[in-house]
């Protein structure tokens, strides 16, 4: 491999964040994922890391609200983005209602999926907040549950529409 | 899994682009990434250096200038998938957006991206063969064009030079009495295709003016089936002269028997899109007419 010279390239880049609500910033490589920053670099392990090949959609976050994969984005590309994970849905002790919602509605059995499943449902409630259960399915197709099953998912995120359009 | 070292820029402008992948040999663009990083995460490839270019300004919108459409090198899959402005007689774009990956991968793709990364898979290829689109790419030696038939030349090559960018695609306004989709079978939500095919169509007095069908997933590259074109062209959009053309896109396709099917299979999946497609585009089409 060629050495380059650059130390702007080749030598860490300051990555200043704000993950769910708090300014963050560290010194990464280019080549660290979005994940493992978030992960490692910053111990939020509630996002998780399924495939790793862009498929399962488990280790969703929002960026600057638009859920994406975090293991296919560089975490110097999230530079100056708001980040929203798993652990900033909750207000204190109160759970936020997609998350009563999965709760209440069976919607996890292991949980894995379960942190991208509600961020994605979160960002789509946000657009649309009487989803039919067709756009629901649809907003979820990048996403695998390999437990619950798809139904009690769609009827989680229906009853957090409920409560979120009554609150 | 983590991609080997690579050193990372993220310049503001295109000739910063240009100049940037022209001091880095081995350098590589990087828009969404949906398709580089995992690439180089499985390390399929390893490269010396990206190029990000989601910090230039400028690309990432719409523009219709005069009889051409121009969507921009930062033009997310999400972007197409919602634009009001692929509908009607851009329908063929705006139904093959929706198609594309899964929707977490569509927030982040780009649609200039998908052409430059030249996968055989690539939803766009097709798309922009059949809707007749071209790429500008900004170099060192400055701005080209070059039509979407003359981008790939093989699984992930193109004629690019290495020193170029692809800044946006444009797609002429083929008219009001027109219509379009894409079809694909895939075995699920982001798989790749098992075979895919994009039609557009447009009606003159009637008749089929000009017609464009591209395949996906069945050749080294994106495909465009000539013959099926040159028989429409013309004609009435008979039952006849459908399932003629569909059967010369079939004839087209070259597609390898691997575990999503039988060559014949996928042979017979673009005949069956072909017609579904074709007659979908032509009914648009009429829907269009004024």
């Amino acid at each position: 491999m060629t050495q380059l010279e650059s130390p702007t390239a080749t030598g860490l880049h300051t990555v200043g964040v704000t993950v769910n609500g708090q300014p963050r910033s560290a010194e990464v490589e280019a080549r660290l994922l979005l994940a493992h920053f978030l992960r490692q670099t910053l111990g939020l392990t509630g996002t998780h890391i399924g495939c790793d090949t862009t498929s399962c959609g488990a280790c969703c976050v929002l960026v600057d609200g638009t859920p994406v994969k975090s293991c296919t984005m560089l975490a110097v590309q999230a530079d100056g983005k708001q980040i929203t994970t798993v652990e900033g849905l909750a207000a204190g002790a109160e759970l936020h209602p997609i998350q009563q919602a999965f709760h209440e509605e069976h919607g996890l059995q292991c949980g894995f999926c379960t942190p991208g499943m509600m961020l994605t449902s979160v960002a789509l409630l946000e657009d649309n907040p009487s989803p039919t259960d067709e756009e629901i399915r649809f907003a979820l197709s990048g996403q695998i549950c390999r437990c619950t099953g798809y139904q009690n998912i769609v009827n989680a995120v229906q009853s957090a529409a409920t409560t979120m359009r009554e609150a | 899994m983590y991609p080997s070292r690579f050193a990372y820029f993220a310049p503001t402008s295109v000739e910063e682009v240009v100049a940037t992948l022209g001091e880095h040999e081995g350098a590589k663009v990087m828009a969404g990434g949906q398709s580089l990083i995992p690439v180089l995460k499985l390390r399929v490839a390893s490269i010396d250096a990206v190029v990000d270019i989601n910090n230039v300004g400028g690309l990432d919108g719409f523009h219709q200038d005069g009889d051409t459409l121009r969507i921009g090198a930062l033009v997310r899959h999400a972007d197409a998938e919602r634009s009001p402005l692929l509908t009607k007689r851009y329908g063929l774009l705006g139904a093959t957006a929706r198609l594309v990956a899964d929707p977490l991968v569509r927030n982040r793709g780009t649609v200039c991206g998908s052409l430059a990364h030249a996968d055989p898979q690539g939803d766009w290829g097709s798309a922009m063969l059949a809707a007749r689109g071209s790429v500008v790419a900004h170099g060192a030696k400055g701005e080209r064009v070059i039509a979407v038939d003359d981008l790939a030349l093989g699984p992930f090559s193109t004629t690019l030079e290495p020193d170029e960018v692809i800044t946006e695609v444009r797609v002429p306004d083929p008219g009001p009495r027109t219509g379009g989709t894409y079809l694909k079978l895939e075995r699920k939500v982001g798989d790749f295709a098992t075979a895919a095919v994009a039609v557009q169509v447009t009606l003159d007095n009637g008749n089929v003016g000009q017609a464009g069908i591209g395949l996906t997933g069945v050749g080294a590259t994106n495909l465009r089936a000539t013959a099926a074109e040159d028989l429409l062209r013309g004609n009435e959009p008979t039952d006849d002269v459908i399932r003629e053309a569909a059967a010369l896109a079939a004839q087209a396709a070259e597609p390898g028997s691997d575990n999503r099917g039988t060559a014949d299979y996928k042979r017979n999946v673009v005949r069956v899109y072909c017609e579904r497609g074709l007659r979908t585009a032509i009914s648009a089409a009429q829907a269009g007419e004024e």
